[in-house]
């Protein structure tokens, strides 16, 4: 008997000797973890990380509307015009960036909500470590090497990958779009996740295409190994098999290529409405690290920084039309994150350097729209040496989602996590 | 499909001589491009190169050894560190425990060849010489088999076929053993031809009688058995059959006249010298060796200007192998852009390769325990893969050698690819593990540290791609694995200098335990996903 079998057949047995991570099941009956596991499959949530990656600027995403003058001193160079920044229903302390006008009608309409100062305690500057840690949702100065998204999961799906894809669960577990498979899907001996390389090797995979010029003998020898490789993905089918299911999207997607993200959402609006019954999608866009010349010299409404903005905001508010037109809106769920915000100051290069907490943004038909947490406040005199500091622990997020999104116990969250955190009013 | 033809003559290249055309020349000729290989090669000649892979002079390698007491079995004869191959006696028990231990002292054979084709000879003769360890039985034997291979491996061919049909380990596998006057076996008179000497090819043409009579020259062979460390093959006469052997046009109507008593030994000659005056000889073992070493598929092109003057020069050299290596691999042909990274990897270049190119680091011969343990992992890996060296799947050798249309393609299915790719994932990540904290693993760090600028990721990718591929990778990829993999997902104007600032300190702040990790779990990150890539499968 498979184990998963064995767990919900045996769901209300109560004196068994027999040990699931070493506590007896005796303990474990009618535990909610056993209510958690014998739910699941019936549960069709889906959430969307969008990883912003290169540390996005907090403070010129989500401005202290409040403390205009004090924001404008700090950041002259690269600070937005009072009268540009685009204002919130209900949150007049607050606005937003004005290459983000799709995201402020989704928070107009109460479907986007925002998170204020996301950190942890002893922030990391360095992006390598700081992506880490949001990744596998360690302590600071813990070394974790398995992904929260592997660890919820591992829990969820024990034993994977022996005798996966199976009835019950034959689709993967969690899909990446990017050809490396991020630590956040990093199980504890496997990963939970299957990546996508690209956009194009995903119409390559479904239209069955293969990418080489065969016009060489080693070209001609690629060609086979390719066809092969593709063959012999045990997901390749059934991710096929789900696109193709879906001949028509949203007409409002940019041309491929025009904006990756969209591209790459485009791609998982496409997964979910086909059918697959994978949890968790990442995709990612970046750089947002600005050191340099984020703004335009003369109109700070545009430039680098703008350009990576207005990119999320669009995929964003595409991505979420496209659901609706395909009718599965109400079962997704999305949020960006980002290895760190950046600094209060600006430098003299008309950018901004490594920071500490920065705002998170969650949509979805089904969130609680809102602002979660106040303005950073904004210091007299800024130095180099100010920071936003942490209002909110993003495994609070992290919480918040596993609890009231994919419907967890608390001792569950507690599991995946390492640890209790607050559970915030996002869903 | 077509297939893309080659070009280049078999006349000497006298192109330049370069890091990439060494790289080629050692993948072929050895197991894997190690780049400390690569560079003293590079550094001299092609003439130089050819010289020191086909004439070093080398030690023979030390006899394998009990390495297998444990527990629960102890060989009565002999004790642990001393080579087994003296022993007299043997059960079931030693056989397969012997078995194992041959099969590991030649993977250790491979992983520490020195710097010559001899290791990739003895792979390619046991290939033509198929036998199986399973079949034969008898650990002594199939080592006294590999040992002829070796001494054989680069002298002369038709030497080599006389002492094969000596061989013990052959009289048992073709049945030679049971060949005898009254009812001759034609299991070996039948594979001399159609698989060791004139083949199968379109030139070749001798007869089912043909076989009768070879078999009939052949009667009196069998092994001498009375003791197991000196099991040898003799000619007993009283088996032999001595009458007159006739055969077909093929063979120019040639009769062989039968001998009295010890003389029909000399039959054997007779015979030999019968069969090597066929030009197809020379053709189909040419044509052999370039299956081995150059690509697939013999085109009318290759046939004509390629194996027809090696095939002459087999000839004209008396079957002396090495005049043959020499002239192929210093051919024009051989360095033909369109002959570079061609073949895929059978599966003991795909992990012995693996292993000698990342400098995976295994016991030294004083922990043999340790060493064959490892040894043997790895031959159970390639087994998985379908190359269970030893144990060929029949008489014929691995159909990826002669399997037409698809040829070296078979080694890779819905089942090996899968598992090739996790032997990878499995040696860069937590490699194999035996007690007392022992292992192989790939140390990434140090196969980067090894490079010439590590700390820049441009130069990073760029140089462990033209170590472990033969092709470059499309700019796009490139990127991808800079931005994607080393940079994590940063991008753009001023991003390299964070992979450079993680790299270096790696050596200014030895001690940052999160950095250390960073930085290895992105290069092991590179290199998997470098060896997932199906160019990582050819060579």
């Amino acid at each position: 008997m498979k184990r998963r079998d064995f767990l919900k057949n045996t769901a209300l047995s109560v004196a068994l000797p027999t040990f699931l991570n070493g506590i007896s099941l005796k303990a474990l009956a009618g535990t909610p973890l056993m209510s958690a596991l014998s739910n699941y499959m019936h549960d069709d949530k889906v959430l969307v990380l969008i990883q912003l990656a290169g540390g996005n600027d907090g403070l010129n995403t989500v401005i202290p509307f409040d403390q205009y003058n004090l924001y404008h001193t700090a950041r002259t160079n690269i600070a937005l015009p009072e009268n540009k920044v685009l204002r919130l229903n209900g949150y007049d302390a607050t606005a937003l960036h004005p290459a983000l006008a799709d995201m402020q009608k989704l928070f107009n309409d109460g479907k986007l909500g925002i998170v204020q100062a996301v950190s942890y305690p002893k922030p990391n500057f360095s992006h390598f470590r700081a992506t880490d840690i949001w990744m596998t949702a360690s302590d600071s100065d813990k070394v974790v090497n398995t992904g929260w998204a592997g660890r919820f999961l591992n829990q969820q799906f024990p034993n994977f990958p022996n005798n996966y894809p199976n009835t019950q669960m034959p689709d993967p577990l969690a899909i990446q779009v990017g050809s490396v498979i991020s630590t956040t899907f990093q199980g504890p001996a496997f990963t939970m996740g299957l990546a996508i390389s690209n956009p194009s090797s995903f119409y390559n995979l479904i239209e069955g295409k293969v990418n080489v010029d065969s016009n060489t003998r080693w070209g001609e020898q690629l060609d086979y190994l390719e066809e092969m490789s593709l063959k012999t993905d045990q997901y390749a089918n059934v991710i096929k098999k789900a696109a193709l299911k879906v001949t028509k999207q949203s007409s409002t997607y940019p041309a491929q290529g025009k904006n990756p993200l969209a591209d790459q959402l485009k791609i998982v609006a496409r997964l979910i409405a086909g059918g697959l019954k994978t949890k968790v999608y990442m995709v990612n866009t970046g750089s947002f690290d600005t050191h340099a010349k984020q703004t335009d010299d003369t109109d700070k409404t545009i430039g680098t920084h703008a350009n990576l903005l207005k990119r999320v905001s669009e995929a964003v508010n595409i991505f979420m039309d496209d659901l609706n037109y395909l009718q599965v809106g109400d079962r997704v769920m999305g949020m960006t994150f980002s290895e760190f915000g950046r600094r209060i100051k600006s430098n003299a290069s008309g950018g901004t350097d490594h920071g500490a907490a920065a705002p998170v943004f969650y949509f979805g038909n089904k969130v609680k729209s809102g602002i979660i947490g106040n303005n950073p406040t904004m210091p007299t005199n800024a130095t180099v040496n100010d920071n936003v500091p942490m209002q909110n622990d993003f495994r609070s997020i992290y919480a918040s989602v596993l609890q009231n999104w994919f419907g967890l116990q608390p001792a569950d969250v507690q599991s995946v996590l390492n640890g209790t955190y607050p559970v915030l009013n996002m869903v | 499909m077509a297939t893309p033809t080659a070009n280049g003559s078999i006349k000497k290249y006298r192109g330049k001589w370069n890091k990439v055309q060494t790289k080629h020349l050692l993948k072929r000729t050895m197991f894997g491009a190690k780049k400390e290989d690569v560079d003293f090669f590079a550094s001299q000649s092609l003439h130089k190169t050819i010289e020191a892979l086909l004439n070093t002079e080398e030690e023979i390698p030390q006899p394998p050894l009990n390495n297998y007491n444990d527990d629960k079995y102890s060989d009565p004869e002999i004790q642990i560190g001393q080579t087994w191959i003296t022993a007299n006696k043997q059960t079931g028990m030693e056989i397969g425990r012997r078995r194992n231990s041959f099969k590991s002292w030649w993977l250790a054979l491979m992983i520490n060849q020195n710097r010559t084709i001899k290791e990739k000879m003895v792979l390619f003769w046991h290939n033509h010489f198929s036998t199986e360890t399973n079949v034969v039985d008898n650990a002594t034997s199939s080592y006294k088999h590999n040992v002829l291979l070796r001494q054989y491996a680069l002298g002369n061919f038709k030497e080599m076929v006389k002492a094969i049909t000596y061989d013990p380990c052959m009289l048992r596998y073709l049945n030679g053993n049971n060949n005898v006057r009254k009812a001759p076996d034609e299991n070996y008179g039948r594979e001399l031809q159609e698989l060791f000497t004139v083949g199968k090819g379109s030139g070749s043409h001798y007869t089912e009688a043909d076989v009768k009579a070879a078999a009939k020259v052949l009667t009196g062979f069998r092994i001498d058995a009375k003791s197991l460390s000196n099991i040898k093959g003799i000619f007993d006469a009283s088996r032999h059959d001595e009458t007159d052997k006739q055969f077909s046009s093929f063979y120019n109507n040639t009769i062989i006249k039968g001998r009295k008593g010890k003389d029909g030994e000399h039959e054997l000659d007779d015979l030999l010298n019968m069969i090597f005056a066929q030009e197809e000889v020379s053709k189909f073992i040419c044509r052999k060796l370039y299956r081995f070493f150059v690509y697939h598929l013999i085109d009318e092109n290759a046939e004509k200007n390629i194996i027809e003057p090696l095939a002459k020069t087999f000839r004209k050299n008396n079957y002396e192998i090495k005049p043959v290596l020499t002239q192929l691999l210093s051919s024009r042909h051989f360095f033909d852009d369109n002959n570079k990274g061609c073949i895929i990897k059978n599966p003991i270049d795909f992990s012995v390769g693996l292993c000698r190119e990342y400098n995976v680091q295994f016991p030294n011969n004083d922990d043999y325990v340790d060493l064959y343990a490892f040894c043997l992992t790895l031959q159970q890996q390639t087994a998985l893969m379908q190359q269970n060296i030893g144990d060929p799947p029949n008489v014929a050798g691995w159909p990826a050698y002669y399997q037409e249309p698809q040829y070296d393609k078979i080694w890779i299915n819905s089942d090996t690819l899968p598992k090739r790719n996790v032997f990878t994932d499995r040696m860069i990540n937590n490699g194999f593990a035996r007690p007392a904290n022992k292992k192989i693993i790939i140390d990434a760090v140090a196969f980067a540290q090894a490079l010439s600028n590590p700390s820049n990721p441009e130069d990073l990718i760029n140089e462990s791609i033209s170590l472990l591929y033969m092709m470059d990778l499309p700019d796009k990829e490139k990127q991808y694995m800079k931005e994607g993999i080393l940079l994590s997902g940063l991008q753009g104007m001023m991003s390299d200098h964070y992979w450079t600032d993680a790299w270096n300190k790696l050596t200014t702040k030895p001690d940052d335990a999160a950095n250390k990790k960073d930085v290895t779990n992105k290069l092991k990150k590179l290199y998997k996903y470098l060896m997932n890539l199906p160019q990582y499968q050819l060579c």
